[in-house]
């Protein structure tokens, strides 16, 4: 009699890896793609840790002297911030009298009690500070993380935005045909008639200030790239017999269209997300820079450059360096990233 | 070519909508913070947005066929003449960089996309690809301090009268960083088209009759990898006469970029449609134009 084998053993089933599975394992391989995704997670924690004010909470406090040097350059020769730490308030000459022709004279000397009574705390300045300060004496270093909240949440918002309109659009051109596309293509060619930084332009002048307003045009504007793919891959997997088959078991255009074809679809959709967060990081830079962007009570690496136009002159550099290389970094990992994403998802590609 | 017609008819259709509609009233904006009712309501009366939104509409559409958009708001110059004297220098500063910069991409691409794989070609691309994520403002006001301010080798800004003086005086700089700016992601895509025709049987076919490569690359690819190239450019040049707004503010050049972002600071509506719907009509035309090109270039293609 032979071995009597347990028949409840369970049976030895591979599920085969998915397309996300495979992707991701695929990227992981991908020394320069790990690299590059290890920098955007770090910068995205950074601005998550600002947002929640762990770090740079108080880079609006002015806590060096006037364009301190940065730390390592603490020898270096500084005219502007000597100039203000030397300020010496007590030998400034005595205006010249005019206390009987001068109609407020009597009152001067209650407003200077007045004045007295309120406690002035002189916060002592720091000589340099980590990256250097600005014209207030804000620390440069904190100002560029603080910065990059804005950036980044700007750039990955309007992306967002601008991907959920370009996929629903593309969705519905794709899939339905004739007049709904039309219709659509009309409207998409009405938005890419104008060239992009006009459009740009031209909406930015028509809405008030304010972060909510720029992403809402940068993704009112920037959905046309995505709309034309999107509608290029429903086309594609429209007569596919997968969705036919969807069809016959009774499903509803609604789940064809986003339960069905929307997977097929997601890689080029993801990839596309990507490369517009980078674009529009950029974008939300030059539009801050131009005075378009964030109000002024907010920083943005893009306010920040704006005022390194005016340091670099007087040789103030790492105001530009900060805010020109945090972005620089950023966008370059971005766009590697997307790189290997692409790659992962598409192994047909290279 | 008939299709222009309900494109145009929607880029009316949305510049209206942004400027007539969501851009609320412009008379509060122009009467400042003093005005009493009585002021607004005549300035609504002057610009016409008391009358009802159909007959603005048909205002907007008589201005865009008789090329009169009336006078700025801010300026009261006529927007016509605004236009017609800012697209000179625009055009002085993109022109030479359009046409240097394409030749310069085309060129360096065939020379990468020659070399292909080897160290070289991956260390260009890493260059531009580091390159281009360095904001364009950067790049500006470095250039310009280190040219300009520091070496002293061209004016920090500046712009006169004179077509010569402006073209070698004042353009060379900002050109220059445009070119240097523009070429990163030029030579990538256009090297990006050359792999894609390197990769073609009749590639293959041309070097199995025993063809030297440099004649495979120059004869046969280069001419098949000009139509994406051609399109590419067919898509750039609209933007050509908007010009590099960036420079324009930084170099103090009285083109069509700085006066839109002027416009656009003032709340100068007028300026802004006129330019919007005339860079709309012009790239139409372009778009028809290469179109034409494609098949002078390319036999096979057809018009349906």
């Amino acid at each position: 009699m032979s071995a009597v084998l347990p028949d409840n053993a369970p049976p030895v089933m591979h599920q085969s890896p998915g397309l996300w599975t495979l992707a991701w394992r695929r990227l992981l391989n991908d020394r320069v793609g790990v690299f590059c995704l290890a920098i955007v997670v770090a910068y995205v924690s950074m601005m998550l840790a600002s947002y929640a004010g762990l770090v740079a909470g108080d880079w609006n406090k002015e806590k060096g002297v006037s364009y301190a040097n940065p730390s390592f350059l603490a020898g270096a020769e500084n005219l502007e911030a000597r100039e203000v730490t030397n300020r010496d308030f007590g030998t400034t000459a005595k205006p010249v009298d005019l206390s009987d022709i001068d109609p407020l004279a009597p009152r001067y000397k209650e407003w200077e009690e007045r004045a007295a009574k309120i406690a002035v705390t002189e916060v002592k300045r720091a000589e340099t500070l980590a990256f250097g300060g600005d014209k207030w004496g804000r620390d440069v270093l904190e100002k560029a993380i603080k910065g990059s909240e804005v950036s980044i949440f700007v750039g990955l918002t309007a992306a967002l935005f601008a991907t959920l309109i370009g996929t629903i659009l593309g969705a519905l051109a794709g899939y339905w045909g004739g007049r709904v596309n039309d219709f659509l293509e009309w409207f998409y060619n009405i938005f890419t008639s104008i060239p992009y930084i006009l459009l740009i332009l031209a909406f930015a002048a028509v809405f008030k200030r304010g972060l909510d307003t720029i992403i809402v045009i940068l993704a009112l504007t920037g959905w046309t790239g995505i709309y034309r793919l999107v509608r290029a891959e429903y086309i594609k997997h429209g007569g596919r017999e997968y969705v036919k088959a969807a069809q016959a078991i009774g499903a509803s255009h609604f789940s064809r269209m986003f339960v069905h074809i929307l997977p097929n679809a997601s890689h080029v959709i993801l990839v596309q997300l990507s490369q517009h967060v980078v674009s529009f990081i950029k974008a939300e830079v030059i539009l801050s820079f131009l005075g378009l962007g964030v109000p002024v009570d907010m920083v943005s690496w893009g306010t920040m450059l704006a005022e390194a136009q005016n340091e670099l002159v007087i040789g103030k550099w790492w105001q530009l360096f900060a805010a020109g290389a945090s972005m620089a970094i950023l966008v370059t990992a971005f766009s590697m990233l997307t790189d290997s994403l692409r790659d992962a998802l598409d192994p047909k590609l290279k | 070519m008939w299709q222009m017609i309900p494109t145009l008819a929607g880029v009316i259709l949305l510049i209206f909508f942004l400027f007539n509609w969501v851009g609320g009233d412009p008379a509060q904006v122009l009467a400042g913070k003093i005005s009493n009712p009585e002021q607004i309501a005549n300035i609504r009366k002057q610009l016409g947005v008391d009358q009802p939104y159909w007959y603005q509409l048909w205002v907007f559409v008589q201005q865009v066929f008789t090329f009169d958009f009336g006078r700025s708001w801010s300026t009261n110059e006529e927007v016509s003449r605004i236009l017609l004297t800012r697209v000179g220098p625009t055009l002085t500063i993109m022109v030479p960089v359009l046409v240097i910069e394409t030749v310069l991409a085309v060129a360096l691409a065939v020379m990468v996309a020659y070399v292909r794989g080897s160290l070289t070609d991956r260390t260009i691309m890493v260059i531009c690809t580091t390159a281009m994520s360095i904001s364009f403002l950067v790049y500006i006001i470095f250039g310009q301090w280190l040219f300009g301010f520091i070496l002293g080798w061209f004016p920090v800004q500046g712009w006169s009268e004179s077509y010569w003086r402006n073209l070698t005086h004042y353009a060379p700089l900002p050109i220059m960083l445009a070119i240097f700016v523009g070429l990163a992601p030029a030579l990538r895509l256009y090297r990006s088209f050359f792999l894609e025709e390197i990769n073609q049987d009749y590639v293959r076919t041309a070097r199995a009759k025993g063809l030297p490569e440099k004649t495979v690359m120059m004869k046969h690819v280069l001419r098949n990898a000009l139509i994406p190239i051609l399109t590419n450019v067919g898509i750039y040049l609209p933007s050509v006469f908007v010009g590099s707004f960036l420079l324009e503010v930084f170099f103090s050049i009285p083109g069509l970029g700085r006066e839109i972002v002027t416009a656009v600071n003032r709340s100068d509506f007028p300026v802004i449609k006129a330019v919007t719907v005339y860079l709309a009509v012009l790239t139409m035309i372009v778009n028809l134009l290469v179109d034409v090109m494609y098949k002078l270039v390319d036999p096979r293609v057809s018009f349906k």
